[in-house]
């Protein structure tokens, strides 16, 4: 298939968003919903064919010398600033954009195919708003995949909001619940916020190499990521310092900024949680397996810059292994499922910023050791498993709550019973998620733990002890789930499986989660383009998956049967319950400096300023302007003994002065 | 007459025909009035459309004088006042602006109520003002159409307007006149010094090319003219009359005077203040920056706690239209660029929003938000309006408000020096505080709960607003998908100025 078929995979849902959007009004609910996925299968087809082809078809350029290099596939300007700095709206696949066209396309249809049942009540009727919900996934769909084949950094930018939209429009989509509408307001605005700093960081940077194009700033003429591009787009700031660091380690911070925001690295995570009031197939697409990831994707692409500049690189490895423990530990707590799930997304994904950042230049050899160009593979490759089993996790989720219409777990346990095949699929997603061979979390796991080792024994036992907390607050949800004790049915319909519609995306991911693994991300997706050869270490293995299973067996003591030690436990830590429980105040203390600092403090003092004393100002010159007239207009009161009076008084002075003057 | 061959002049014509059109109608011929309304304003688009292909086809040809479709008429000999006319890339864009929101606006007022009649021969007067504005270029008649562009105001306001409509149409009226005195000062000013030979011109070429203006005397008439323009560009602290004026004026009005006068303000500040004084344009710069980067800041903050509807808008007005002179004061081609398509946008999008707070207010008869909510279940048409207004103005790739402010911010980024790019941070800042209004007034106004059951009965758009404001929106979206159709037509036009301002540094 011809690479170029990939401006199809994007142009398709990008159609199907203005003919669901403009049409689908007038149309049956259900035959808009099928539309979409059927224009959403066909983008697969395309996007697979496209993705298949990049890495194992007919050579169409992407390989030179064994090394798989960035193809463009069309690249218009777009918004020229200057003859040289120009915004272009291009198509470029490279290893990691052909993986990302698969991922999404696969959650998307996924995710399609499962609204389908989701987005209707128990009678089978549609919801409100399924044409909106349809035409809203494909406008999200579109700018995802505008984003991961961008072939400049503004470019990224742009979809960066794209995909900020779509969020902001799918989280708000019951719109008329004030906890959706808060929470959409909320995503929105922190990633705007972030947003804000990428936008800064791309200001420097481009002031200092005049581009914004990634193959002027990583790709290397053999078209593969490239140091010595990097390192010469680095030497253009000229040792520009600017307090104390230079400047490009500034922008690049910026940049990742920008990428934290969306991918939820602490502190700017606070978003994330509350983004779980939109549907749940919502947060499977958006929230778990793709826009999330986005950081994660921004890091990569600009990886030989981020190696290079070690100071910002040691940021995103402090905040990624950071983010990875506070999350994790939260998540630990929660007693909504999709909260909790939401906290594990977001532990999962600061495991891939850490493996990505635990790559270093070696003492400015220009050349990554073996070991330390592991840590791209190992991230790219749990950034593809997790959005399998994440999306898998969610979806089950999703038909629980339609099951039993709670999102709490104290509303669930002993499903196991009534709903079979969720149970197993979830259970599936739970030893991927732990990392238990052979299922797809342990190969990328273990390979990430590798990495971390291979930095500094430091980073790979804390990133190891947060694995094992992965796998406990897994399988307590899991427990708490489906069993722990007898299901209480409240309403006549006991919970059961899913239509169809539902059921098949969860045994899809089921699948592919178990088979994940064994795919050949080695070969396919590293950071330079050629062939990484790994083994798998035997040390790190075993010790990662004892330590899961050590989680594991914590949680099925803990939960597995309903019993009094979580109680226990809770009243013997009940201050670090509590504040676990409430997310260590995060979002106390941004509603604290929004509200109280931001809109009491700045704004209102702002606005009063303007009434009273700008506008003040005015009204003060116009009322002295008219009391002064006023005044004069005493002077011309009509009466002739007046003005005779003034006309006598002002002859005589006058002739006075006159007499004055010719005497002296 | 040699004028009448050059279709400039038509742009004047058109609306005065219109007003004897409309001064002809009966004043109960509804339809007679609607019709020779329409009729106006789509010739009008029209022709500006033509416009935009004869400047691209000249351009095309290898035409690179600063001006096309140059006419000069003498006028008034002893002063030598020509009707001179001569259009570049931004004048034609800023025509093409005008004719499409006077024809949402003509749209926008099809029920209006009392007086169509007189309604509509004061808003082609102001028409009339407007289109003459941009066309001549000759201070005097330059400043004769700013003046009859101005004093409808006061009118249509005083009589058509709603609240306090005196006091507002009196500040209005007043705090501009304010400005007109300072810039006739300077304009004087500006004629007295035009030529080095005692050959004294109004015409802004001749006078650039002079380049006559003794230093110590522009670093008085810089000012003032800046200044004077500046108040209709809601500068602050001179904007305090925007918030009042437009709470009060009539839609279609507020839809004229936020999307087109408020944007004769940003050009005049740059084709007489900035072009015809370069020198001391350049020394006084950081004045006027610091007060226009306060502005984008101050009208961002401001409009976070308004609470009445075009209040809000009239803030973030003050916070855009600050960003127009920011990126002027910028002195650079990108950032002047992205000054003129910030004007365009802010003009599209602030009509569209006038509009569409207008028909709200139509129909529920207040403005406030704390009042309404759920909007989008009762008007959906309206609702989806208003939302795309939103991310037009919170800058949303694909709308017009995007590719503006990236062009103004990348521009302004490109000086070197702390002052500068301390500024264009702060102002890009502003971002985010506009998320945070607009997003807030769509939550409150949109979203949600219903507030008032007496809302439920209220109806979607009428065919005539839904034309009004889908003109608006397909414009807003054109300009944000195809910026650089716009860019080529207007970038080109501010070399001669940027070289005069290279020369002096």
């Amino acid at each position: 298939m011809p690479l170029s078929y990939t401006i199809a995979v994007v142009a398709i849902p990008l159609l199907m968003f203005f003919f669901l959007g403009l049409a689908g009004v007038k149309m049956d609910k259900k035959l808009t919903g099928v539309l979409g996925v059927i224009g959403m299968l066909i983008t697969t087809i395309l996007a697979y064919g496209v993705a298949l082809t990049y890495f194992f078809g007919s050579d169409q350029g992407q390989m030179a010398d064994g090394v798989r290099q960035a193809v463009v596939v069309c690249n218009p300007d777009w918004l020229s600033f200057t003859q040289t700095l120009v915004v272009r709206m291009g198509i470029m696949l490279d290893p990691i954009a052909a993986m990302m066209l698969i991922v999404i396309s696969t959650v998307s249809l996924m995710v399609h195919l499962y609204s389908l049942g989701y987005m209707c009540d128990h009678h089978g009727h549609a919801e409100k708003g399924f044409q909106r919900y349809y035409a809203f996934l494909a406008l999200f769909t579109f700018s995802m995949l505008g984003l991961v084949v961008a072939t400049n950094l503004f470019q990224i930018f742009i979809f960066f909001e794209m995909v900020g939209l779509s969020s902001y429009l799918l989280i708000g989509f019951y719109y008329q619940s004030p906890a959706a509408v808060h929470a959409s307001k909320k995503a929105f605005i922190v990633t705007r916020l972030a947003d804000l700093f990428f936008l800064l960081g791309i200001m420097i940077l481009s002031y200092y190499t005049g581009t914004f194009d990634f193959h002027q700033l990583v790709f290397g003429s053999n078209g593969a990521n490239s140091l010595e591009v990097a390192q010469s787009a680095i030497a253009t700031s000229g040792g520009a310092t600017f307090l104390g660091c230079s400047v490009m380690a500034w922008a690049l911070t910026f940049i990742f900024i920008g990428g934290a925001g969306k991918s939820a690295m602490y502190p700017l995570h606070i978003w994330l949680p509350d983004a779980m009031e939109g549907p749940t197939p919502v947060s499977a697409l958006i929230h778990a397996a793709t826009m999330v990831v986005a950081g994660v994707f921004l890091v990569a692409r600009l990886f030989p810059l981020y190696v290079i500049e070690q100071g910002a690189m040691d940021i995103i490895c402090v905040t990624g292994a950071f983010t990875a423990f506070y999350a994790a530990a939260i998540a630990c707590v929660q007693s909504d499922i999709k909260r909790a799930l939401a906290f594990s997304t977001i532990s999962q994904i600061a495991f891939m910023m850490t493996s990505l950042a635990v790559s270093s230049a070696d003492g400015g050899l220009i050349e990554i050791h073996g070991g330390q160009g592991l840590g791209f593979m190992a991230s790219m490759f749990h950034l593809f498993t997790h959005a399998m089993f994440k999306a898998l996790l969610f979806l089950c989720a999703g038909a629980i709550i339609h099951a039993v219409h709670s999102n709490e777990n104290s509303q669930m346990h002993g499903l196991h019973k009534y709903m079979p095949i969720t149970s197993f699929a979830f259970l599936i997603g739970c030893l991927a998620i732990a990392g238990i061979p052979p299922f797809a979390g342990f190969w990328s796991k273990d390979e990430i733990l590798v990495a971390c080792y291979e930095k500094g024994l430091g980073w790979g036992i804390w990133m190891s002890m947060v694995a094992g907390m992965t796998a406990f607050y897994m399988f307590r949800i899991y427990f708490l789930i489906f069993h722990w004790k007898k299901h209480e049915v409240h309403t006549e319909h006991a919970p059961s499986d899913q239509p169809w519609t539902m059921t098949l995306p969860l045994i899809i991911l089921a699948a592919i989660s178990i088979v994940a693994g064994f795919v050949p991300a080695h070969d396919m997706v590293t950071w330079d383009g050629k062939e990484l050869h790994t083994q798998l270490n035997w040390t790190v293995a075993g010790t990662s998956v004892l330590i899961a299973c050590i989680g594991i067996g914590l949680a099925y003591k803990m939960y597995f049967k309903e019993n009094e030690l979580p109680d226990k436990l809770q009243a013997r830590f009940s201050g670090l319950w509590e504040a676990a429980y409430r997310r260590f105040y995060m979002d106390e203390l941004y509603q604290f400096i929004t509200h109280k600092v931001i809109f009491q403090s700045i704004c209102k003092p702002i606005a009063r300023f303007d009434r009273a004393v700008i506008d003040g100002f005015f009204n003060l010159l116009a009322s002295v302007t008219g009391s002064a007239a006023y005044g004069i207009r005493r002077l011309q009161n009509g009466s002739i003994q007046s003005y005779v009076y003034v006309y006598l008084v002002g002859a005589l002075a006058l002739a006075v002065i006159t007499m004055v003057c010719v005497l002296i | 007459m040699e004028i009448f061959s050059n279709i400039l002049i038509y742009f004047v014509i058109v609306p005065v025909l219109t007003l004897a059109g409309l001064a002809l109608c009966s004043n109960k011929g509804i339809k007679a009035i609607r019709t020779v309304a329409v009729t106006g304003a789509t010739v009008l688009v029209a022709m500006a459309i033509y416009l935009v292909h004869l400047f691209l086809q000249a351009r095309g040809a290898g035409d690179t004088s600063e001006m096309i479709l140059r006419t000069d008429v003498i006028w008034f000999a002893p002063f030598n006042i020509k009707l001179a006319l001569g259009v570049d890339g931004i004048s034609v864009v800023m025509i093409l602006l005008s004719a499409f929101i006077v024809f949402a606006g003509v749209f926008a007022s099809w029920k209006m109520n009392p007086l169509p009649k007189q309604f509509f021969l004061w808003f082609y007067l102001l028409s009339t003002g407007v289109f003459g504005f941009f066309i001549s270029i000759d201070l005097f008649t330059m400043f004769m159409f700013y003046e009859v562009a101005l004093i409808p105001m006061y009118l249509l306001i005083g009589v058509w307007g709603s609240g306090s409509k005196n006091y507002s149409a009196m500040k209005l009226t007043l705090m501009l006149m304010g400005g007109s005195a300072f810039l006739m000062l300077g304009l004087i000013g500006i004629y007295f010094h035009s030529a080095a030979d005692g050959n004294l011109t109004m015409n802004v070429l001749e006078i650039a090319q002079n380049n006559a203006i003794p230093h110590e005397w522009q670093m008085w008439l810089f000012p003032l003219t800046f200044i004077g323009f500046g108040v209709l560009g809601a500068m602050f602290p001179f904007h305090t009359w925007s918030p009042d004026g437009h709470a009060s004026a009539p839609t279609a009005v507020s839809m004229l005077h936020a999307g087109v006068l408020m944007k004769l303000g940003g050009y005049g500040c740059f084709r007489i203040a900035i072009y015809l004084m370069p020198f001391a344009a350049n020394e006084l710069a950081w004045i006027f920056l610091t007060l226009t980067g306060v502005s984008i800041v101050y009208g961002a903050f401001s409009a976070c706690v308004q609470t009445d509807l075009k209040y809000i808008n009239a803030y973030s007005s003050v916070s855009h239209c600050g960003m127009v002179l920011f990126a002027i004061l910028m002195f650079n081609t990108t950032a002047m660029t992205g000054a003129v398509l910030q004007m365009l946008s802010h003009g599209l999008m602030t009509a569209l929003f006038f509009a569409l707070i207008g028909m709200i207010y139509g129909r529920t008869h207040t403005r406030d938000i704390r009042d309404m909510g759920g909007m989008m279940t009762i008007m959906p048409y309206l609702g989806v309006g208003y939302v795309v207004a939103g991310l037009a103005s919170l800058g949303l790739p694909g709308l017009s408000g995007f590719a503006a402010e990236m062009t103004i911010f990348f521009g302004s980024f490109e000086h070197n020096d702390m002052f500068r790019r301390v500024l264009t941070i702060a102002a890009t800042c502003s971002i985010v505080i506009t998320a945070v209004y607009i997003l807030r007034v769509v939550g409150k106004l949109l979203f949600g709960a219903v507030q008032n059951e007496h809302h439920r009965e209220l109806t979607d758009a009428s065919w005539e607003e839904r034309l009004s404001t889908a003109t608006l929106m397909i414009s807003v979206a054109v300009i944000g998908c195809f910026p650089n159709f716009f860019i080529n037509i207007i970038s080109d036009s501010f070399l001669p100025v940027v070289k005069a301002l290279g020369a002096m540094i």
